[in-house]
């Protein structure tokens, strides 16, 4: 089985992100840039199947500016086995992200994808189940456990108030949260042997989508800051202000 | 201009996400709400009473027993081309379907809002609520999910909708319920709970986290975690509290043994007070925190419990 892994490039998880001063957006100049972290854990989970036996090829996908091929080498320097580039300056929106990914799974006819279930950049959690929906597949979002039998996938998942475990038939979407597995650091060899990997790269023309986006930012601002109170001495004054002060007990 | 609102429910009451979701629904105009499930008529009654709601429409059948989002989606885009805006709650439930919804439509899903400008302008977070960012969506029909703690829940008496069927939907076979292991609780949930108790990687191990108990007991608390805490297999998922997780936004917040990474405070910043108890004075959680305690929480906890239990 064939396995299509999109990976994003966003801003490091470390990076203490600040809005840029004149209102446009988070400053992402001289940032570092990794792959997303929920989608480290989808390049592990394929990786995994593969070690398996489940999965036959790796197919690592980026979609953006030229950049993205990074992302893509990580991955392969995780195991994936080769990548396709979508190369765009437009900003894209996950509407535009899961027709490009819809349109590269017609051709590529892979028996899964796995996403990772947000962004931490946009935050939109939408991507998976967007692309699950254009080519009619099955969803299993939120994933944190994937078994494979009798031809289909049963995937335990994350609901509000705990877990529930679906079946799905395949091919299917699976989008990943952080139970699923703890990615790896890939080796030094793993590196080098990554970068003889190939990349294919593509424009949005190419798969026939267009990729204006649909949502204009007017403005982004940081939000409110809450200002640190006090340091009390023990547990009694805690509660003392807390009853008269707060009067939230 | 009409929105529907999917609503999360028990089958017997309408969740408060829920019934945040139609306060911001409230906001754009007239609502009508869709409860889909399989013996739901005492929640499609319960919906029928929150205030503002006009229409109730109840698919109620097999198939939606189990809130998969395949039957679901295509039963809402079946609804669409009465309303203007589709909404739900940015839970589990919520943010599962929508975006499935959205993409049939050929639509941008606008995740999160935390706030109502127009019909068409939205503000809603970004980077872990580093950001607030005002989005206006050139879609015709928007589908959106709601950021609850940004929005007061409708109450849960005084409307008197009507309820009226849905339309049958052809059955799918893409994908099938199995199990589900619901976490029991006696505690309110953390997204609806007045106070929220939660406890970081200072916790040490999962039992010490029953430390939480007798505080979160005489608080009537729901009990919630860091990321570092579910992540090192203390609690389940479900309790994180964060970026990632749940957003929860009460009158009372108290956090204990965590330090206050940028992607836990996205989770709880807007509550109305923080307490935290971290023995690191120097914690980034101070920094928000409205009282703090800096000290040994294996000393601070029993501490706590006792001085509440005096009453």
């Amino acid at each position: 089985m064939k396995i299509l892994v999109p990976v994003k490039r966003v801003v490091d998880y470390n990076v203490k992100v600040r809005v840029k001063s004149d209102g446009t957006g988070v400053e992402t100049n001289g940032v570092k840039m990794s792959m997303n972290p929920f989608d480290e854990i989808a390049v592990e989970e394929a990786v995994r199947l593969k070690e398996k036996g489940i999965a036959t090829e790796i197919v690592a996908v980026s979609l953006g500016i030229p950049a993205c091929a990074e992302t893509i080498r990580t991955a392969l320097a995780m195991g994936a086995d080769r990548g396709i580039l979508v190369e765009t300056d437009v900003e894209l929106q996950p509407l535009a992200v899961a027709k490009l990914l819809a349109a590269i799974a017609a051709k590529e006819q892979p028996g899964l994808m796995i996403l990772g279930k947000q962004a931490i950049d946009d935050d939109m959690s939408a991507t998976g189940q967007m692309l699950a929906a254009f080519l009619g597949w099955p969803q299993g979002t939120f994933a944190s456990q994937l078994t494979f039998a009798d031809g289909g996938i049963t995937v335990k998942r994350e609901v509000d108030g705990g877990m529930e475990t679906v079946a799905l038939s395949l091919p299917a979407v699976i989008t990943t949260d952080l139970r699923l597995n703890e990615p790896r650091y890939a080796s030094l060899p793993n590196i080098m042997k990554a970068r003889k990997k190939p990349i294919e790269t593509l424009k949005p023309a190419d798969l026939g989508v267009d990729p204006t986006p649909r949502l204009k930012v007017l403005k982004v601002v940081e939000p409110a800051k809450r200002k640190a109170g006090v340091k009390v001495a023990d547990v009694a004054e805690l509660v003392m202000k807390l009853r008269t002060e707060a009067k939230v007990i | 201009m009409t929105a529907l609102v999917l609503l999360d429910h028990d089958s017997a009451a309408i969740k408060q996400p829920a019934r945040s979701a139609v306060a911001a629904a409230l906001q754009l105009g007239a609502a009508d709400v869709l409860v889909a499930g399989h013996g739901v008529q005492a929640a499609a009654e319960a919906a029928a009473k929150l205030p503002g709601v006009g229409k109730v429409i109840v698919a109620d059948g097999e198939a939606y027993a189990n809130g998969l989002a395949e039957p679901l989606a295509a039963l809402l885009v079946a609804l669409a081309p009465a309303y203007t805006h589709l909404l739900a709650a940015s839970t589990a439930y919520g943010k599962n379907v929508l975006p499935r919804v959205a993409a049939l439509l050929d639509v941008q899903p606008i995740s999160d809002i935390a706030a109502v400008v127009d019909a068409n302008t939205f503000v809603r977070p970004i980077y872990a609520g580093n950001g607030l960012a005002t989005v206006q969506s050139s879609d015709e029909k928007k589908v959106i999910t709601v950021r609850a703690a940004s929005f007061d829940p409708v109450a849960e008496e005084g409307g008197s909708g009507t309820i009226e069927a849905a339309p049958a939907v052809a059955a799918q076979t893409l994908s099938r319920f199995i199990s589900s292991e619901l976490s029991r609780s006696e505690r309110p949930e953390l997204t609806a709970a007045r106070v929220v108790i939660s406890g970081g990687r200072g916790m040490q191990n999962g039992d010490n986290f029953r430390l939480l108990d007798p505080i979160a007991d005489k608080l009537g608390a729901a009990v919630g975690a860091s990321r570092a805490a579910v992540d090192a297999g203390f609690v389940p998922n479900d309790y994180q509290v964060g970026q990632t997780g749940k957003i929860v936004a009460p009158d009372l917040y108290v956090a204990v043994g965590i330090s206050g990474a940028i992607q836990h405070l996205a989770g709880m910043k807007d509550s109305k007070f923080i307490v935290a108890i971290n023995k690191d004075e120097e914690a980034p959680i101070f920094q928000v925190a409205d009282y703090g305690i800096v000290g040994d929480l294996f000393v601070v906890l029993p501490a706590l419990a006792a001085e509440l239990e005096r009453g």
